[in-house]
């Protein structure tokens, strides 16, 4: 059975001008569908990716699942409990325990006036775990040497380490509580690429020894690849498609996860040539009729302007796309298939 | 002859605690036309060396020694003022963040033709002319009528687009180019990786590409310097630094990044950090980071020298040089 699973998941912010310029100004109501309607679902032990544009509601996916947000509109099933519901009662504080988030920035994530024994220790003692000092210090330092740093690092501030060395005090804070759970988003896209290798090979590790189960977001495919189980591609608030990995890299289906793979400069293959796909993002207050990503879809037609396609199931593929559904697109062996 | 020549060039902060080398004895050139990458990892010194040739270099930072040349005229000892003609008339530059580069109070019309006017002698009609034919170049839409609007309205790669036709404005012989599509989403990137390559290749201009991104410089150079610790470790052709490195950095480097087309269950991994200017290791920058290190490594400093089709900063290939 699966440990997370999110269903229909929804979030709208309201971006309406104020009152009285709207009645002045007769400026309608505003409404940012960040995120509209996502369903996945995480095995217990596995990584789900998702990735997509800036803009495309990846972050906001994060917030709603370790309850910084509350959904507009469905659900999260963890572990079998409607989590949303029980964030609210007085059970909430052990689910919390159970989700961890490790953020973006390593340099604004951690407060520069605390130790990191502080930072480090103050879930254990936020959750009542631990209440004697020996003790925490102890904990605490179990937790650095797990992440690859000293057990004398705990007297030290934020700004005496070094990007990298942050990431990883903010991976231990993280599993202080010993969740099951954690969401990343984008934990390396700060880092240097060499620190960043030292990052996802610790998380790598962490998640064989505790069985962690992660979801992971990023932009960056290369990345995605490395560590993710399933991957999901998001598009304007939406997931587009939704596969395990070695079929997504293998035979991406939807044309904006074959427009990422093929936007991403490929290392060995120098001065190579091509045709980068035209157009940008939509802006997310007025998204196109139809498909988001109609008009930068070179298989687009009447329907896809008219008709927003639904998550289907093909082949064990999830994708949202007329094209596809209609077999107006052959699949086709990306790049990767020839050389893996 | 080259276009940009730097030899020996030092850069120093100094500080209450003692001077800080940021940039130790750098030397490379540039031939006209030719995309040059500079690829390292934060605080390796790239930006600074960008910023040393374009004379925006943030006090107290000062060229502390060396000298560059720019087609045989030396001018990092030139005045505010002269340097200022030589800025956008001679070497263009770009940023990273399009938003800060670009005045939000003008027009991007305004601010084309001011830079156009500025250093070339054109009068108002042609100079508009020219700045319409360049948004054109860049590939903005409709350029006649976003001429007339503010950076705020146009989007982030759109607006890169206008910080390239502004530093194009001028006809430059050198763009100097600081990461400039890291601020941008990937599909973006690709849009204006392909455009600076193109449009720079069809008006001569050479281009000095500062990033931290393996793959665009895989993409779009010709030749790249890898710099570690203030100083370059290997220099050469792209395709000959990708696939053969000499030096252990550079091959640690290029292993430590994911690659999209194979699956790896761990990543190789460089241990530790990059030292911090001002306390940079004895011999070697990089020895203790080094898995290939040997004694000479700890004492002495290499130079760049001749390793297979590169040149690389590494005692590894002393016997092959002698």
């Amino acid at each position: 059975m699966s440990l997370v699973e999110a269903r229909d998941l929804a979030k709208t912010f309201d971006v309406s001008p104020p009152w009285l310029n709207r009645v002045l100004e007769r400026k309608p109501r505003q409404l940012l569908h960040a995120v509209d309607g996502v369903s996945f679902e995480i095995e217990k032990g596995k990584t789900l990716a998702l990735v997509g544009e800036s803009g495309c509601g990846k972050s906001t996916v994060a917030r709603l699942l370790v309850g910084l947000y509350e959904p507009t509109r469905g659900s999260l099933v963890f572990d079998g409990q409607d989590a949303h519901a029980v964030f609210k009662t007085a059970a909430g504080s052990d689910l919390r325990k159970r989700i961890q988030m490790i953020f973006q920035d390593p340099y604004a994530s951690l407060n520069p006036r605390w130790t990191v024994e502080a930072i480090v220790g103050e879930p254990l003692t936020e959750h009542g775990l631990i209440t004697d000092a020996a003790a925490l210090k102890q904990r605490v330092g179990e937790l650095l040497i797990s992440v690859g740093l000293r057990a004398s690092d705990m007297a030290k501030y934020p700004h005496q380490f070094s990007g990298g060395q942050r990431q990883r005090i903010s991976i231990a804070r993280a599993l202080a509580t010993e969740p099951e759970f954690l969401v990343c988003d984008e934990p390396t896209s700060a880092l240097d690429v060499s620190v960043q290798a030292q990052v996802l090979n610790i998380m790598k590790e962490l998640q064989r020894k505790r069985g962690l189960t992660y979801l992971f977001i990023s932009h960056n495919l290369a990345v995605v690849r490395h560590v993710s189980d399933q991957v999901g591609v998001m598009y304007l608030g939406r997931l587009v498609e939704l596969a395990d990995k070695h079929t997504l890299f293998a035979v991406p289906r939807h044309p904006y996860t074959r427009m990422l793979l093929d936007a991403i400069p490929k290392m060995h293959d120098t001065g190579r040539a091509r045709t980068p796909v035209q157009g940008e993002v939509p802006n997310p207050l007025d998204p196109p009729e139809g498909c988001a990503f109609n008009p930068r879809c070179p298989h687009a037609n009447a329907r896809c302007r008219a008709e927003r396609p639904v998550l289907l199931d093909i082949g064990g593929v999830k994708i949202a796309c007329h094209a596809v559904q209609e077999g107006r697109i052959v699949p086709e062996s990306n790049f990767v298939a020839t050389n893996a | 002859m080259s276009l940009l020549q730097v030899q020996d060039l030092v850069v120093e902060f100094p500080g209450r605690r003692g001077t800080v080398r940021a940039l130790d004895h750098i030397s490379f050139d540039i031939a006209p036309g030719e995309i040059l990458g500079v690829v390292g990892e934060s605080g390796a010194g790239k930006s600074l060396t960008g910023a040393a040739i374009i004379g925006l270099l943030e006090p107290p930072g000062r060229i502390a020694g060396g000298q560059i040349l720019l087609e045989g005229q030396r001018i990092d000892t030139l005045d505010e003022d002269a340097m200022r003609h030589i800025r956008g008339r001679r070497i263009g530059a770009i940023f990273q963040d399009p938003l800060t580069s670009l005045n939000p109070l003008y027009s991007v019309g305004r601010q084309l033709i001011e830079t156009i006017q500025a250093h070339l002698p054109v009068g108002r009609a042609e100079a508009r002319r020219r700045a319409i034919g360049l948004l054109k170049d860049t590939g903005i839409p409709a350029a006649e009528q976003r001429i007339d609007h503010y950076p705020h309205q146009f989007s982030g790669g759109m607006r890169q687009r206008v910080v390239i036709a502004l530093a194009l404005a001028a006809e430059p012989k050198l763009i100097v180019a600081d990461e400039p599509t890291t601020a941008l989403d990937v599909s973006i990137q690709a849009q204006i990786i392909t455009l600076l390559k193109n449009i720079c290749r069809d008006r001569g201009a050479a281009v000095m590409l500062i990033t931290h991104d393996m793959g665009v410089i895989a993409e779009t150079c010709d030749r790249v310097a890898v710099m570690y610790a203030g100083r370059i470790a290997e220099i050469g052709p792209v395709h000959e630094v990708i696939n053969h490195p000499a030096h252990p950095y550079t091959a640690g480097l290029m292993a430590a990044i994911p690659d999209i087309t194979v699956d790896r269950d761990m990543l190789y991994q460089i241990d530790g950090a990059m030292p911090r200017p001002g306390a940079i290791p004895s011999g070697c920058a990089f020895h203790p980071r080094c898995p290939r290190v040997f004694d000479r490594c700890k004492t002495d400093r290499p130079e760049l020298m001749p390793a297979g089709a590169t040149r690389a900063a590494c005692w590894l290939h002393a016997e092959v040089a002698a």
